[in-house]
């Protein structure tokens, strides 16, 4: 087979449709992850045209150009979009694009996944985007705190439209941080052992984990402020034994992360452009990865800098602002990683390399700043004024903004296939540069006089007046900067010659395909030895295009990749991916319409909306897999590997696996905030405990037992020792588990049941929330035995075709697990009391 | 601090501006780099500077604490959407509304709370903010050097009337305090 026919079956096999369907049933992740930045794009224009409304209206004192109701909504949903619907979904596009390319890899590993958090992301997006042009936008700050936006102060939809569009949207993130932990651990090319994996793939992981970690705190706040909202379980109103702290907690736990969260992955950008425009290799790779990693565990020990105003006590104050100062140490080793990498090598000033100077002098200042607010008595009379959101915007600016046009430029001729042409470029740099420190320069100042944020006009002799309209026309300097960098882009996308293939001599293996990429991406999968494959053969992409890698010859239609082992990345498995389909948009839009449900208040609809949700995923997963075993393949270089499905581990296994992660966050956070209510809360103890029974431990922790012991059980096939493995196995031990999770489930009903007062106290709210979280794990785990029970039927399930035995299996010990620790959480303060 | 900020920026971008014209020093040896960059600038340089800047910090904050002090006036801030009323312990009936009345001179605990959302007290030339938040109390000590009138308000977002919501606080002499404990008018 020579290269152009293995190029043409390749490409009918992994192309999608053509025509006006392609967009809604792709799955390929170079789409996707086109898609999901032009989108992320707009909303940055969309906030930025917000941005300018902000500018215009501060410009001069005693504006009438808005009033604090319109003013209040515009920037709040300027601070909400730049942050959930810009700056996160912008990595998620990135990560998704670029990840599997320098995986040497040709898709993440669930095609399906990434579409459906692609949808959920969009029609969230649209969602919070209608809400602002009927007028019924949120406007109680980007974060949102209670009481303000409780039922008593807000009792318009305004919030509601924050709670559900941003949980919707979080879907999004979530989705993808499981796929690209999973694509990152199993799916690069063979070889490719941790050691060798390029560094911003390193930002990626680390990145994708604290996702994982970070969203579920503010994913709870959300449910509970919307509960409080929707049926007045009262967990922010201090009359009632709730706290307005409480809300600050989980959104901080949250919202110190996000800035990383943001910032990785620029600097991630930055760690890969600034050695190859500077003709050499990063310099202490070992120490740059290390430094990321100790950021991450750092940031979540930060939150609480936030809330230095709120009279916490001050040894509490103490640690946490030793411990921010402690966040430079890693930044520094960073930093100074770049410049030393710089120095050592022969810096050229390209375009990103343009943008990435601008980054230095951003970001350099930002950190100081930085770090002089979380100097406590600094931070006292500075918190709340125009200074932070200078500050913020340092670092969220300059921190992920310049990086993200460097990473743009850098990666503009591998998405395009082009040669850049048109020079608007450096005239664009430059508007941005000078419009952007014209802005919050200025705001730093005026905030030092003390004009608070947030405030919608400020009076004449305030002495302000001057600053504030020297921000102001920086912004719209910025604005036109911004504007022409995105002229700039389009032109040279759709008008410029073609290029030749790795324009900027990278040794990564992105640059080592097609331009711009086909729909497979690697003709074959490379066998890596290094970290810079394409520096030590140089003519390696003809090599892969010859197929002189693994998995040369396309068999039967299908896609196929491999899987790899974690650490030493030896093949493991062939994975045969999905192809096209609009499930995930159908399943986007069913989603979505129990967000709408929820907050149109339709509740009646509301169930029937978790019915279609659980309909479409049993079809989600019944497409998968075989009725016939398979032997194990040839993948080339004389070795074989076992097919997925008959393998104990899974992609779907590891999928699992960091979905749990998130899920117990989301349980750890909600463990907190009960800790947190019964020991600070005002108006505690409750007027009424729950009286003690026997009965509901007693029939849950004998039920989740008889689950795990029965679940143990679940694999063995019936021994026919005959001959041939296709034995069906027993389904008693599946009837046996799914008896007990039934006794469990029902141990939860009989709680939420006997629950006293959930409306009338904090207390019997949280118990209410802890009993329903139960409950929907058991159920969750009967669901998919149910599933497992068809799929044997159906005979899908052999001694050898296990993998979905084993999902299942990890799911049933996760619900009993969960479901034994919330009957302690609930029943064990009981007897003390 | 604004100097030592300064200087590192000034270091940094010289630093910067220096790798673009250093000859390419290909010979030197990457260990030797590392020992500068890492370990030297990276890791010593910010250590040094954070350790100096957080004990200056705790020295500086200690003071601004409420200690046990005899001399210490008591008063009341209850914030409400979109207003300040002001109680005092040594005049129990009294309510001021926008006004808070001090001694100067004396160190002031306000016990700041709310009725509603959560709002913040802000003094900008007598102390930090501290919050006023639903169920807790909280108390910053003040002390105005001189009699007068300083401008206060409220730093946290609190809805439509937020840009208004402010306050006066007026310092007294020793004998303008003195009638105004015992209830003269002012
Ligand atoms: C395009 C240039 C931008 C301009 C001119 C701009 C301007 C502003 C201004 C003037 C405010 C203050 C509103 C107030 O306190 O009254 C603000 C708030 C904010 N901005 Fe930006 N911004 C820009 C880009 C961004 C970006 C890229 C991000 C994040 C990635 C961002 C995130 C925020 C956030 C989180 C707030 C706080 C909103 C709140 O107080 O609830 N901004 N911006
Ligand atoms: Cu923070
Ligand atoms: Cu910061």
């Amino acid at each position: 087979m020579n290269a152009l026919k293995r190029h043409r079956l390749l490409t009918r096999i992994w192309a999608s449709d053509s025509g006006w369907k392609r967009c809604f049933t792709t799955v390929s992740h170079t789409d996707l992850g086109r898609m999901f930045l032009g989108m992320a794009f707009f909303y940055f224009a969309v906030g930025g045209v917000l941005a300018m409304l902000i500018r215009a209206q501060l410009a001069s004192p005693d504006a009438a150009f808005m009033g604090p109701d319109i003013y209040n909504q515009v920037f709040t949903m300027h601070g909400t979009m730049m942050m959930f619907l810009f700056a996160i979904p912008a990595f998620e596009g990135l990560a998704v694009y670029l990840l599997p390319k320098m995986l040497g890899a040709r898709d993440l590993a669930f095609p399906r996944l990434t579409a459906y958090g692609f949808w959920c992301y969009t029609f969230g997006g649209f969602m919070m985007l209608t809400s602002m042009l009927v007028g019924l936008a949120p406007d109680g700050g980007w974060f949102m705190y209670p009481p303000l936006t409780g039922p008593a102060a807000s009792p318009g939809v305004n919030t509601d439209v924050w709670l559900l569009g941003v949980t919707f949207v979080e879907i999004s993130a979530i989705c993808a941080a499981v796929e690209l932990c999973v694509s990152i651990l199993k799916f690069r090319a063979p070889g490719m052992s941790l050691d060798k994996m390029p560094i911003f793939v390193w930002y990626a992981l680390v990145t994708a984990l604290m996702i994982l970690t970070a969203f579920p705190p503010l994913i709870l706040g959300s449910i509970l402020l919307e509960l409080e909202r929707a049926i007045g379980l009262p967990f922010f109103d201090a009359a009632l034994g709730g706290d307005s702290l409480l809300w600050q907690h989980l959104f901080w736990l949250f919202g110190h992360p996000e800035v990383y969260i943001i910032f990785l992955p620029a600097a991630g950008l930055i760690s890969t452009i600034i050695p190859v425009m500077s003709r050499t290799s990063l310099l202490g790779h070992g120490w740059v990865v290390a430094s990321v990693v100790a950021l991450a565990f750092l940031s979540f020990g930060l939150w609480v800098h936030h809330m230095f105003a709120t009279g916490i006590p001050h040894m509490g104050v103490a640690f946490f602002s030793a411990a921010s100062t402690l966040v430079a140490v890693p930044t520094a080793v960073q930093v100074f990683a770049w410049i030393g990498t710089m120095w050592h090598g022969r810096p050229q000033l390209q375009m990103p390399m343009l943008y990435i100077l601008g980054f230095f002098a951003t970001f350099v200042i930002g950190g100081l700043t930085g770090v002089m607010l979380a100097i406590v008595p600094f931070d006292w009379q500075a918190h709340d004024t125009a200074f932070v959101t200078a500050h913020l915007h340092y670092v969220l600016f300059g921190g992920f903004v310049f990086p993200v046009l460097a990473g743009l430029y850098y990666y503009a001729p591998l998405v395009t296939g082009r040669r850049r042409f048109f020079r608007i470029g450096e005239y664009a740099f430059g508007l941005v540069f000078i419009g952007f420190h014209g802005t919050f320069f200025a705001m730093h100042w005026v905030g030092l006089l003390g004009q608070r944020r947030r405030i919608y006009t400020y009076d004449a002799d305030t002495g302000w007046e001057l600053i504030n309209l020297i921000s102001s026309i920086g912004g719209f300097v910025l604005a036109i900067g911004l504007a022409m960098v995105l002229l700039d882009l389009a032109l040279n996308a759709i008008v410029a010659i073609r290029g030749k293939r790795n324009p900027w001599r990278s040794g990564t293996l992105e640059w080592s395909m097609m331009l711009p990429p086909s729909a497979y991406n690697f003709a074959s999968l490379p066998r890596v030895t290094s970290r810079e494959p394409l520096a030590d053969i140089p003519d390696l992409p003809t090599r892969l295009a010859r197929g002189e890698g693994y998995l040369a010859v396309p068999r039967d239609g299908r896609r196929e990749m491999l899987t790899v082992s974690t650490t030493h990345a030896h093949p493991e498995s062939l994975v045969v991916y999905p192809g096209n389909t609009a499930l995930p948009i159908l399943m986007a839009a069913v989603t979505g319409s129990f967000f709408l449900s929820l907050l149109f208040k339709i509740y009646w609809f509301t169930p029937f909306a978790v019915l279609a949700v659980a309909a479409l995923a049993w079809r989600w997963v019944w497409g998968l897999g075989s009725q016939t075993d398979e032997e194990d393949q040839e993948i080339g270089f004389g070795e074989t590997v076992p097919h997925a499905m008959q393998t104990d581990r899974s992609q779907g296994w590891w999928g699992s696996v960091f979905l749990m992660v998130a899920d117990a966050t989301l349980f750890g956070s909600l463990i907190f905030g009960y800790a947190f209510l019964w020991t600070i809360a005002p108006n505690w103890p409750p007027p009424q405990w729950l009286a003690f029974s026997v009965w509901e431990p007693l029939i849950g922790v004998a039920g989740a037992a008889v689950a795990i012991i029965a679940a143990r059980q679940t694999p063995r096939p019936m021994q026919r020792r005959s001959g041939t493995t296709t034995g069906m196995p027993h389904l008693l031990p599946t009837w046996q588990s799914l008896l007990g999770l039934s006794a469990l489930a029902a141990a939860f009903i009989g709680l939420l049941l006997r629950t006293p007062l959930p409306t009338e106290h904090a207390y019997g709210a949280v118990l209410c929330v802890i009993s329903a979280f139960g409950l929907f794990h058991a159920l969750l785990a009967i669901l998919m035995l149910v599933f497992l029970v068809f799929r044997i039927r159906r005979g899908f399930i052999s001694s050898r075709r296990r993998s979905e035995v084993e999902i299942v299996k990890l799911w049933i010990n996760y619900a009993a697990l969960i479901g034994v620790v919330c009957l302690v959480l609930i029943l064990s303060p009981v007897l003390f009391t | 601090m604004l100097a030592g900020s300064t200087l590192i920026v000034i270091i940094v971008a010289a630093l910067i501006w220096r790798s673009f014209s250093s000859t390419p020093p290909t010979d030197k040896p990457l260990g030797r780099n590392i020992r500068i960059w890492i370990y030297g600038l990276g890791l010593v340089f910010p250590m040094s500077v954070l350790a100096a800047l957080l004990i200056y910090a705790l020295v500086v904050g200690e003071r601004l604490l409420p200690h046990l002090d005899d001399e210490v006036v008591r008063v009341n801030a209850i914030a409400e959407q979109w207003r300040w009323q002001f109680t005092y312990t040594d005049r129990p009936e009294y309510v001021s509304e926008g006004v808070l009345h001090i001694p100067a001179g004396r160190p002031v605990d306000v016990a700041i709370t709310t009725r509603d959302v959560i709002h913040s007290f802000w003094v900008p030339r007598l102390a930090g903010k501290l919050d006023a938040i639903p169920g807790h109390v909280n108390v910053l000590r003040i002390e105005a050097s001189a009699p007068g009138l300083y401008h206060g308000q409220s730093a946290e977002f609190s809805g439509k009337g937020y840009t208004g919501h402010t306050f006066i606080v007026q310092a007294h002499s020793a004998a303008d305090w003195a009638r105004f404990l015992a209830g003269e008018p002012m």
